[in-house]
């Protein structure tokens, strides 16, 4: 026995001993060199949500009863009924480890991935959306990564035909060396469509279509995405990223969505980590239970490669399909049209075993579950050591502007630093047009995209986080990017419906990470049980880390709204002179993680601002309803920046200036991140009717001036031109990157 | 009437090209690369995207679709066509259109609503605009740098086949601000901005590019 473990590289494998140990006791003997392959990417982190399955076990007991929810974790990706007979499915997922090695596909291959599971499930894909977190925007390695993951997106995602419809861009130390990549893909369906990814019915044929495999990305899920960088392992990990075929893959929609209309399909799952190993473990796991592959059909891009590479390869744009013997030539003749190759590689079984041969002998004979389930560990967490002292260093010990030209100069220090600055650099690489439903994209709250033609309904799209509130406080911190993503869809008319998130932290060994990431997950089950919008979906990433040093926690929520009618959609510019301006919500001083502190003084500490998941509540039926009554031209989501940032792009965005008069502390005023606030441009004349509606609703609200002008101007403070404000806002990319 | 909207494998804005035909009241009939048949269509649409993956050269591999081999004769002998795009590049490499797309002057992939000044409201597929008029379309496109050798670009000048230019900023460093070009006859137009993008307010910077296709009826119907 000590022989043989000697002779196996599980280590190599990124298995630990125990880990092997488990493996051939399931087996009862030693594992094939194809099984350890299979079982390795198949029980990576990345694959396997080893380490956070306990803790992801609170969002689907605390899911709010919802009939919207048609389809919840544990598929490809969640759906919601939307209404009028449509689905809407959407999901976001992190690629972070291969775009710091390979930027440009790295980021590529992101999109990719997250598009075939939204067309696993049915659903024509109709948008994406990419949350990047970078290191200092000013750092020489940013000037290599960034520029690469824009690319990747843009080269991936346009010439699949998707509109990039928004997302987030924005810097932190924190992410030198870790950058985050988080694709969101959102797809569209009848009632009827929905597929499913397991292999029913013995006898079935089993389906590899799409791209032939090849040797990259082999060992992706397991050595790349599930381990910290050390400092030497770069050189070995670079040939791991996979490379990306846009092309190919737009034939592949188009092909599926052919296969799925004319009902050829019994089951279907996409390839993506751990390729042909996680596809027929899972579709056979989920079916009948069991499964017989010859994986000497598979067509192969290099014929070197042998049953371990192949099963663990993940070469980009292949998906597996569950099809009946009677339908196979059907199947294929679409493939054909579409010039999509196509290979039966084995059958559904009801034997319970998933067995693989390789020219007639036998190289995997497993249970399915063994290998899908995977182990759990109930990691050990313990509160950082830091973290008494960073609530204790409160940001009220700051040094504030204290007169005009002080807050001015803030002002455009905030819309002039890389994060908050004009994102067109990023934002005119993508496509946001095609396919003629975008309403609303970047820099807008939301992106919204019409659904039906005739009827305007829509789905309006947002992603948030922030990693410092998260340093602060992991579970308030969730909470907060969770109230201001619920925010960003609510401020275009439309109601949210459902969150997807991805959850971005360090490594799970660490019992620091551990402890943030369960406060994380808790804030989430917390926040969408208050909220009353269940989880759909989502995705964890780990080992975010460079050495000892680990990022701060960073979920990124995504949420899903509907909009009944995107003609009555509400963009952030202020376009019509004379509306007045009013500020709904409570400011308090809360400064703790803004960006004031962080641009201004390079400051992270004290408490971040406080949740009112109740009030935001309030706070988006109000903008629902006034949306749909007409009785607003504009609205605007607070938060990175407070008030001070959201009209300097309230103003820009409609080519308007503003006057108002600020309630209280100017400097409270301007720059507090205080939640569950907005501010909203109230049409000439309708301002006693939103009054009323606003009482109605219970929000808070100060009139604070009009929409006039061609200056943001703050009575006793200051004036900037808009000319000026637009200089600083749109030269900072530029800068940076050329 | 019937206007036809050709699908390449690759092809993306093939829907918005159809939507656009039938809000301008005809009726878009959809023609597949593979099939050597236009339908009996009175003109045809070659629509954005990226028809074979851009390999090679946009628009190279598009050329040789059996549905060109139908085309292009057509094309020659009257029938109206509009290069949308990718379609643009079609055409230039079909040889219906002078000149060559390039990579953008950039470098970098360029979505943008861009200003443009109508130089030929004369083709078919622009009649219902005035000739000097400033619209705005969005531009979307990674090779949409228009070249020609300097006697082409001349000759282009004199005789009217710029048919619209960039009036602000060059967005890709285009050739004399060129954004479309047509043939000797004036049937066939291509240009790299897209007019289909820009046919309802709610979905594009403006309803500017609509009248492309209203063109088009007017002059069919003619």
């Amino acid at each position: 026995m000590t022989a043989d473990i000697v002779a196996q590289p599980f280590a190599e494998l990124g298995l630990t001993r125990a880990e092997y140990q488990k493996i051939v006791d399931t087996l009862g003997r030693r594992p094939t060199g194809a099984e350890l392959a299979l079982y390795s990417v198949m029980w990576s982190e990345h694959c396997s949500y080893k380490s956070s399955k306990i803790y992801l076990r609170q969002l689907a007991p605390a899911e709010p009863a919802s009939a919207a929810l048609l389809a919840g974790i544990g598929h490809n990706a969640g759906v919601v009924d939307i209404g009028q007979g449509y689905a809407v499915t959407f999901k976001i997922e992190s690629h972070n480890h291969p775009s710091y090695v390979e930027p440009h596909q790295g980021a590529a291959t992101g999109v990719g991935g997250i598009v075939r599971d939204i067309l696993a499930m049915g659903a024509r894909p109709a948008a994406v959306m990419d949350a990047l977190r970078f290191g200092p925007a000013a750092a020489p390695d940013t000037a290599r990564v960034l520029p690469g993951v824009v690319s990747g997106i843009s080269f991936y995602g346009n010439c699949l035909g998707l509109p990039n419809i928004g997302g987030e861009l924005d810097f932190d130390p924190c992410y030198a060396g870790n950058p985050l990549v988080n694709a969101l893909c959102v797809g569209v369906m009848r009632h009827g469509d929905l597929q499913v990814a397991a292999a029913g019915g013995p006898g079935n044929k089993v389906i590899l279509f799409g791209s032939a495999t090849g040797p990259d990305g082999v060992g992706g899920a397991s050595v790349l995405a599930s381990a910290a960088f050390g400092r030497a392992g770069e050189a070995v990990k670079r040939p791991s990223v996979q490379v990306g075929d846009p092309f190919l893959e737009k034939l592949l929609v188009e092909c599926c969505l052919e296969l799925f209309a004319d009902g050829l399909v019994v089951g279907i799952q996409d390839l993506g980590a751990a390729g042909v190993a996680c596809a027929t473990t899972e579709l056979a796991a989920a079916g009948t239970g069991g499964m017989r592959v010859e994986l000497d059909r598979v067509p192969l891009r290099d014929p070197s490669l042998g049953p371990p590479e192949i099963l663990m390869s993940e070469s980009q744009e292949r998906m597996m399909a569950v099809v009946e013997p009677g339908r196979v030539d059907e199947f294929l003749a679409v493939c054909a049209k579409w010039e999509i190759r196509a290979a039966v590689i084995g059958e559904v079984t009801d034997t319970g075993r998933l067995v693989m041969t390789w020219h007639g002998e036998t190289v995997v004979d497993i249970p399915p579950g063994s290998a899908a389930d995977g182990p759990v560990y109930h990691r050990p967490s313990a509160r950082p050591a830091a973290q008494d002292a960073i609530s204790a260093d409160d940001p009220a010990a700051l040094p504030r502007p204290s007169d005009g030209p002080g807050l001015r100069a803030d002002l455009l220090a905030l819309v002039g630093s890389p994060g908050l600055a004009d994102k067109s650099w990023v934002t005119d690489q993508y496509d946001r047009y095609v396919r003629g439903d975008t309403v609303l994209a970047m820099p807008e709250d939301s992106g919204l995209v019409r659904v039906d033609e005739a009827t305007g309904l829509g789905i309006a799209l947002a992603t948030d986080g922030n990693g410092r509130y998260g340093r602060l406080d992991p579970y308030l911190g969730t909470q907060l990017v969770l109230s201001e993503a619920y925010r960003n869809v609510a401020v275009t008319g439309a109601r949210p419906l459902a969150v997807t998130n991805c959850l971005n932290f360090g490594s799970p060994e660490d019992p620091e990470v551990m402890w943030q990431f369960a406060g994380a997950v808790r804030g989430l089950a917390d926040g969408c049980a208050a909220l009353g919008i269940p989880v759909t979906g989502g995705n964890v990433s780990f080992y975010n880390q460079t050495g000892a040093v680990a990022i701060h926690p960073t979920p990124v929520i995504g949420v899903l709204g509907v909009h009944d009618d995107v003609r009555r959609r509400l963009s952030i510019g202020f376009g019509v002179p004379g509306a007045s301006l009013v500020l709904l919500g409570r400011t308090e001083p809360e400064f703790g993680g803004s960006a004031w502190a962080h641009v201004r003084h390079g400051h992270l500490g004290g408490r971040p601002p406080a949740p009112d998941l109740l009030a935001e509540r309030r706070l988006a039926s109000l903008l629902a309803a006034a949306a749909a009554a007409g009785l607003l031209s504009a609205a605007h989501d607070l938060s990175d920046g407070g008030l001070a940032v959201a009209l300097a792009e309230s103003c820009l965005r409609g080519g308007t200036g503003c006057r108002v008069r600020l309630p209280g502390d100017p400097f409270t005023a301007l720059f507090s991140e205080s939640a569950a606030r907005a501010v909203v441009a109230v049409r000439p004349g309708l301002e006693a009717a939103f009054a009323e509606l606003r009482g109605a609703h219970g929000v808070p609200g100060q009139a604070i001036g009009r929409v006039a002008g061609d200056d943001l101007v703050v009575d006793g403070c200051f004036a900037i031109p808009l000319a000026e404000l637009a200089a600083v806002h749109t030269a900072a990319l530029p800068e940076l990157f050329g | 009437m019937r206007v036809g909207v050709i699908t390449f494998p690759g092809s993306l804005d093939d829907r918005d090209a159809a939507r656009a035909v039938r809000l301008a009241g005809a009726e878009p009939v959809t023609l597949w690369h593979g099939d050597r048949d236009l339908r009996g269509v009175a003109a045809v649409i070659l629509p954005g995207g990226f028809s074979y993956g851009d390999y090679l050269r946009c628009g190279a591999i598009a050329r040789f679709a059996p549905v060109m081999s139908e085309l292009i004769p057509a094309a020659r002998a009257g029938l109206p066509v509009l290069g949308i795009c990718n379609g643009f590049q079609i055409l230039c490499e079909a040889q219906l259109l002078p000149g060559a797309l390039t990579r953008n002057s950039g470098l970098r992939f360029v979505t943008r609503d861009v200003r443009l000044r109508m130089e030929n409201a004369r083709t078919p597929w622009t009649r219902a605009y005035a000739g000097g008029e400033e619209i705005v379309v969005p531009l979307k496109s990674g090779a949409g740098c228009y070249a020609a050798d300097p006697r082409t670009l001349a000759g282009l000048e004199a005789s009217g086949q710029v048919v619209i230019r960039y009036a602000d900023s060059d967005p890709n460093g285009s050739a004399g601000g060129i954004a479309g070009v047509c043939n000797a006859e004036g049937n066939v137009v291509g240009l790299m901005p897209h007019p289909e993008h820009a046919v309802d307010p709610l979905t594009g910077p403006s309803a500017d590019g609509l009248r492309f296709f209203t063109s088009i009826v007017a002059a069919v119907l003619r």
